[in-house]
Formats: C-alpha cells, sequence, structure tokens
C-alpha cells in the first residue's frame, strides 16, 4: 500500500524539467556597473545619441537611489543583498544572427528553444501565434515579421525598433514607468539589452497573438529586458510572454520593465507564463524576478488586461498596473501565483483612476505549498476627477499544508463619492475532505490537488487565450507535484 | 465468496475508540439497511470502509470481493469497486460536474487498464443517467456540488454512482434533506441499480425509504456494534418502539 505521503515524497524529488544548460559561445562584457560600461553596451548594439544620454541620466539616478535608500524594502519578502557590481550587464550569442533569417540563428539556440517546446521555424510554429525569442540579453528571433508587415503591425526585438522606429521608441520609452519610478525600474533603464516592440497601427486588429519567449542561459548575469506595446486608436493587440531558465545554484536577477500604451478605442491583453527557476526545495539558487509592468490607458474607451500565472522565481516581486487616465477605460489584473518550497512572491496591482467613469477589476488567486510565502498586495486609487469609477476587488488565498503562509495588503484610496468599491477575499486549506472526496471517486492524490488548485484558478485561466492556458494548468500541476504531506 | 466481510473491526478517531468489535457480511446481490442512533458510528463505518485516512483501524479484518480492503487506500478501494454516496457532499468550486465525473470514470478505467472515455463517450451515457434521475441538464456545467440544494447534492451522489456502477454501493444517509418526490427519484434510481451482482450498505434513520428501497436486511448499530439484526420488519419495529429497545434486547445473531 503506498499512502499519499509516499506517493508526494517520490514526486517531490522530481526536478525541474526546463533547467539545462545551452553550450554556445557569448559575447560579454566585464562584470560591474559603471558609466563606462553603459557606453560600451550602447556603444555594442550601435545606438543614437539620445538612448545613451537616456541610459547615463538613469544610471545616474540609480546611484543615487542606491547612495540614499537602496532597494525597496516595503515588500513582504527575504531579500539576500544583491552585488550588482558582480554582475554582467551584457551577454550575447556571439555569433549575432542577422534578424532576418531564422535560417541564421545558431542552431544550438534552435535546438534551446525546440527543447523548451518553442520551435522557431515557422512552419512548426501554430499558425495563430508570432514568436520573438530573448536568449539572455539579446532577441535571436522574431518569427512571422512579414506577414505582421503587411498589416503595417511592428513586431521587432526592441534593439531593431530603436535603429528602425527611433521616433516611436523617442516618443514612448519611459512614458509610463520613468527611470524615477523605482530602484529597479532606475537600473533596468540603465542596463536595459534587449526585449521586444510592438506598435500596432490605428484600426488594426493584430490577426495572431504576439509572443515573446525570454531564456536566461549565461551563468552571473541578469536578465534586463525591456518591452513597449503601443496600440494606436482603435488597435487590438493579444501579447504573450513566457520564461524559463536553467539551474543554477546562485541567484539571479530577473529586472524587467514593460510598458504599455492605449490610445483611443484601443485594446491590449497582456498574458505572462512566469517559469523561471524557483531554486531547489531548500531554497538555494533561482531567479530574483523583480519586475515593473505598467499599462496607460490614455485613451478614451481603452483597455488593458493583464494575466500572470506566476509559478516560478526564487523571489517575484511585480505588480502590472492600470493607469485609468482616458474616460470610460477599463483596467484588469488576473493573477495566479504559486510558491511551493521555499519561494516568496509579493505580487498584485495597481489601479490608478483618474479619467471618468473608468472601471478595474481585479481577481488574485495565491496558493501556498510547501514552506511558500505568498503576498498580495493591490492599491486603487481613485483620484477627484474620477467622478463614477468602479473598482471590483475579488482577492482568494488557498493554503496546502501548514508550514506555508498567505497575506493580503489591500491599499485604498478614494477621493471622490462617487466611486464603487467592492472588495472579496477568502482564504481556504485543500481540505482533507476535498481530497477524500476526490480519491473516493478513484482519482490519485496528486491529480486531486491539481484538479483542487486548477478549480480554484478557473477564472484566471480562462482570462488566458487557449494554448496558453493548457500549458498554463500543466505548469500548476508539475509546480504542485511533492506539496502535499 | 461473500462480496464484503467484516470479522471483529475496531476503529478510532483523534484516539477515541468508535467502532467496538463489528461484525458484518454482506453478499452480492443484497440490500443491507443499517439504523442506530446519532453518533453510534454509522458514517465512521462508511468511513472506514472507503479507507479515509483520518481513521484508525486498530482491530480486525475487512475483505472486499476476496481482497484485504485495509491494506487498500482510498483511490484504491474505489477502483475496486467501492463507492460511498457522502452524507456531506463535498463542492469543488471551479470544477464541473462533467468534468469531475468523466475523470473519475477514467482514473477507475485506467486503473484497470481500459482506455479513457472521451467526450463523445461519455455525454450520451451521461444525459441519460441524469435523466433517470429527473436531473436539470444545466448541472452538469456547474461546479461540483457548489450552490447546490441539499437533494441536489444527494441526486448527484446516486447520478456518479450510477455512472461509476461500482460492485458496493454504501449510501450515508442518502434519504436526509429529500422532498418526497425526490426521496421516490433517488429510489429508483438505487432500484435500478440493484443487480445480482452488486451489494449495498444503506444507513438510514427512516422506515420512509425502506419502503421504497426494500432492504434485504436491517441492522441496527449501537455504539460501535451491531446491536441486532433482522429482517425488514426489524425496521418497522425500530420506528414504533424506538432505539431504546433494540438496545435492550441485544442479541448474538448469526453471520
Ligand atoms: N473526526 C472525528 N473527530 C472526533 N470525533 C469523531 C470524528 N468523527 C466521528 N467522531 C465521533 O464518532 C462518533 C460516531 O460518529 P458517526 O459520524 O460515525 O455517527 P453516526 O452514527 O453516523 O451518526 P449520525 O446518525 O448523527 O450521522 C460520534 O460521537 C462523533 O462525534
Ligand atoms: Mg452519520
Amino acid at each position: 500500500m503506498s499512502s499519499s505521503v509516499d506517493t508526494i515524497r517520490s514526486l517531490a524529488e522530481q526536478e525541474y524539467k526546463w533547467g539545462f544548460v545551452t553550450q554556445i559561445d557569448e559575447d560579454r562584457v566585464p562584470k560591474g556597473l559603471n558609466e563606462d560600461i553603459i557606453r560600451l553596451i550602447s556603444a555594442r548594439k550601435n545606438e543614437p545619441q539620445f538612448m545613451l544620454e537616456w541610459r547615463l541620466n538613469a544610471l545616474r539616478h540609480w546611484f543615487k537611489m542606491a547612495r540614499e535608500e537602496g532597494a525597496p524594502k516595503w515588500a513582504n519578502l527575504k531579500i539576500a543583498p544583491i552585488d550588482y557590481q558582480a554582475i554582467s550587464y551584457y551577454s550575447a550569442p556571439k555569433q549575432r544572427p542577422k534578424l532576418e533569417s531564422i535560417e541564421d540563428v545558431d542552431p544550438e539556440i534552435l535546438r534551446t528553444y525546440e527543447k523548451l517546446g518553442i520551435p522557431l521555424d515557422e512552419q512548426k510554429r501554430l499558425s495563430g501565434v508570432a514568436v520573438d525569442a530573448v536568449f539572455d540579453s539579446v532577441s535571436v528571433a522574431t518569427t512571422f515579421k512579414g506577414k505582421l508587415a503587411e498589416m503595417g503591425v511592428i513586431f521587432c526585438s526592441f534593439s531593431e525598433a530603436v535603429q528602425k522606429h527611433p521616433e516611436l521608441v523617442k516618443k514612448y520609452l519611459g512614458s509610463v514607468v520613468p527611470h524615477t519610478d523605482n530602484f529597479y525600474a532606475a537600473l533596468n533603464a540603465a542596463v536595459f539589452t534587449d526585449g521586444s516592440f510592438v506598435y500596432v497601427p490605428k484600426g488594426v486588429r493584430c490577426p495572431m497573438e504576439l509572443s515573446t519567449y525570454f531564456r536566461i542561459n549565461a551563468a552571473e548575469t541578469g536578465q534586463f529586458e525591456r518591452t513597449l506595446i503601443v496600440a494606436d486608436e482603435g488597435a487590438y493587440v493579444s501579447y504573450l510572454e513566457g520564461c524559463t531558465a536553467p539551474i543554477r545554484d546562485e541567484n539571479q536577477l530577473h529586472a524587467a520593465v514593460v510598458e504599455l500604451v492605449a490610445l483611443d478605442n484601443a485594446q491590449i491583453k497582456y498574458s505572462t507564463v512566469q517559469n523561471w527557476y524557483p531554486g531547489d526545495k531548500e531554497g538555494r539558487g533561482g531567479i530574483y524576478n523583480f519586475v515593473t509592468k505598467r499599462g496607460k490607458c490614455l485613451g478614451v474607451n481603452s483597455k488593458i488586461s493583464w494575466t500572470q500565472v506566476e509559478t516560478g522565481s526564487a523571489i517575484t516581486w511585480k505588480y502590472p498596473s492600470c493607469i485609468l487616465q482616458g474616460d470610460n477605460s477599463v483596467g484588469e489584473f488576473y493573477s495566479v501565483a504559486l510558491t511551493n518550497n521555499r519561494q516568496q512572491a509579493d505580487t498584485g496591482t495597481k489601479m490608478i483612476h483618474i479619467g471618468k467613469n473608468t472601471r478595474s477589476t481585479i481577481v488574485s488567486k495565491g496558493i501556498s505549498a510547501g514552506f511558500g510565502q505568498n503576498t498580495y498586495r493591490g492599491q486603487v486609487k481613485i483620484l477627484k476627477s474620477a467622478v463614477g469609477a468602479r473598482n471590483y476587488t475579488q482577492c482568494d488565498s488557498l493554503l496546502i499544508g501548514d508550514k506555508c503562509g498567505a497575506h493580503t495588503f489591500p491599499y485604498i484610496e478614494v477621493r471622490n463619492a462617487t466611486a464603487r468599491m467592492e472588495h472579496e477575499a477568502s482564504t481556504s486549506k485543500i481540505g482533507e475532505n476535498q481530497l477524500f472526496y476526490l480519491r473516493q471517486r478513484g482519482m490519485k492524490t496528486e491529480d486531486a490537488v491539481s484538479m483542487i488548485v486548477n478549480g480554484f484558478c478557473k477564472t484566471v485561466f480562462k482570462e488566458l487565450p487557449m494554448e496558453f492556458a493548457v500549458e498554463a494548468q500543466k505548469l500548476l500541476g508539475v509546480s504542485l507535484e511533492g506539496s502535499v504531506g | 465468496m461473500a462480496l464484503l466481510e467484516i470479522q471483529n473491526l475496531h476503529a478510532s478517531v483523534n484516539g477515541h475508540e468508535i467502532l467496538k468489535g463489528l461484525d458484518l457480511t454482506v453478499n452480492a446481490g443484497e440490500v443491507h439497511s443499517i439504523m442506530g442512533p446519532n453518533g453510534s458510528g454509522k458514517s465512521t463505518l462508511a468511513a472506514v470502509l472507503a479507507r479515509r485516512e483520518t481513521y484508525e483501524v486498530t482491530q480486525g479484518r475487512v475483505l472486499f470481493d476476496g481482497k484485504d480492503l485495509l491494506e487498500m487506500d482510498p483511490e484504491e478501494a474505489a477502483c475496486e469497486g467501492l463507492f460511498l454516496a457522502f452524507q456531506y457532499p463535498v463542492e469543488i468550486p471551479g470544477i464541473s460536474n462533467a468534468y469531475f465525473l468523466r475523470s473519475a470514470m477514467n482514473a477507475v478505467r485506467k486503473y484497470h487498464g481500459e482506455d479513457e472515455l472521451d467526450a463523445m463517450d461519455f455525454l450520451p451515457l451521461y444525459k441519460e443517467r441524469m435523466k433517470l434521475l429527473e436531473m436539470d441538464e444545466q448541472l452538469m456545467n456547474r461546479s461540483v456540488n457548489e450552490g447546490f440544494s441539499g437533494g441536489e447534492k444527494k441526486r448527484n451522489e446516486i447520478l456518479q454512482m450510477a455512472m461509476l456502477e461500482p460492485k458496493l454501493a454504501i449510501l450515508d444517509e442518502t434519504d436526509s434533506g429529500l422532498d418526497i418526490d425526490a426521496l421516490r427519484i433517488v429510489a429508483n434510481g438505487v432500484n435500478a441499480m440493484r443487480s445480482p451482482k452488486r451489494g449495498f450498505l444503506v444507513i438510514t434513520h427512516y422506515q420512509r425509504l425502506l419502503n421504497y428501497i426494500a432492504p434485504d436486511f436491517v441492522h441496527v448499530l449501537v455504539d460501535g456494534k451491531i446491536a441486532r439484526s433482522g429482517g425488514p420488519e426489524l425496521a418497522l419495529e425500530l420506528e414504533a418502539k424506538g432505539y431504546g429497545w433494540a438496545e435492550e434486547n441485544e442479541q448474538v445473531l448469526p453471520a
């Protein structure tokens, strides 16, 4: 007879499946952070003067912050001190691919993406998704560019956008997340090396899902990418982001910035399945995922939706937010965050209501297992100008076992009496009675846990594009293995 | 060979002994009713047989279809054909009834090395059985038991039983909370499932269910032991005289 405890133990031995390292030649800059390094990075990337200035400005601000207050301390996280001078801020596969053709990409890198289940070969891709692949610091391939270009949609690496569309970059870069925003945003602005750029012109409904797949490969590097998505008037785009990293003993820093801009009647749907290496069972290694994501509903009737499934990383610190500036604009945040073993997550959102009749919806599902610590932190701010604003927040926590923790910090600030706010919260445990019920019907313990958790996350999963939803469900199952004892 | 053979079963919860030497034999094709005062151990017996891990067996032997039931974990017992209709069915938010039941059936099929049922095979059967229990088809897309009325939950248990077609079905107070029509419908569902290959253990407090499901045997459980056994007439006698009578007239019965 195998008791459920035994099954779970054997499952706990299962490893992170994305943890391999690809052997390729890298071109990297020396470790450390100073103005010369920034000049070097900017020169490697052949950037125009305005970009260099922008970076140096950010670096000076970051040094000031580092001297004065250091990294933010308000989050409910235990973070080992990070030596920012011990990181190499630029690592690129040596043979720089010509971005025009997949055939030019190092076959070793193509194989890496194949292994990750993200074939870059357009023939093999499901035709509904265009992919930009970012390997360490640079974008290595973007698929379906030609097809998108026919409709006027720009989807390329950030580096390429800087070269080919400097006017758009100049106009929108930092317009949603200025370098002064926070410590990690300042760092990112100084050192970011690549990322994705999307522009959807007026009235165009982007015909396929756009997707970026991030992979950290090199050791002792950080990944600092920057994504900028602009949906012009009446445009629509759905964007997906996925990520993995090899298993390494030391922690690696990932400090990304994502900016979204929606003009009048435009709509952006941004989905993330985050599966960075979480560290081992004792909490050694893993990615520090410190990310600033923000969208601005600049135009009337615009809409920005964030959907995230966060299962990886040793530490997650991220608050995808919406600034609801245009009248009648809508912000949404749907989140599943899972922490198992020694993982920590402090995540949530900010909804800033500025325009009239702006509406926001927040649905957060936190799952804690093992010794995992899961914090929801959300701010809803209704400014004086936001007549008739509405917010609905639902915040649920699920605990598996009794050594994990769930914490909820809602901040609500209302400066207009016409606002309508609704807040619901719950904390529950996977009950022995639920497990027994499913097992009595013949299901194995791990399938039962997975079913209960998937049910708990249902309202978020249904916001994900179909293909991603299936992946997210499977990922949740894998991440939970070994969680019931 | 008996379908279920319980010998001298002792079981405790949190160190309290609840079952104190229980003997019971159920043959295939038989319907046994278990009655007894609140707290006497009826649900405990059901939970022990379904291998709930919070219940510790301290003594005794249970053979289920010739196999040692006490060596099985809950999913094994279920896959071997033991079904428990819960006194308090559990809610599983976010999982539809149809998905849940198909997963259950496929778990059992997998255990027996059979092919999985796809939605096309499953749905017609599911709808047919729902009709038998006069259930609204809408229920199949709703989350398992979530927001169900008490009666709907009980009917849903019987629906699951009808789909899983177990060898032994244990019904724990499936009649409580049912209105008169629902009682008849559920009883019809159970009667439709009676077969020479299947056994039933029907836990109830009331004669009215037994009017529909005519049991072959009635047992009275008092303080963790079978205090009295008999035919259907025992239930009527109990209804007239109360449990006090059964306790006073404790008797030792042939197995
Ligand atoms: N998990 C538990 N922890 C502590 N005591 C328990 C537990 N489960 C059952 N008991 C106790 O065991 C005794 C028998 O309970 P059981 O539920 O088997 O009774 P029952 O015969 O089904 O009663 P009813 O007719 O009210 O359903 C009761 O005194 C009950 O309080
Ligand atoms: Mg009971």
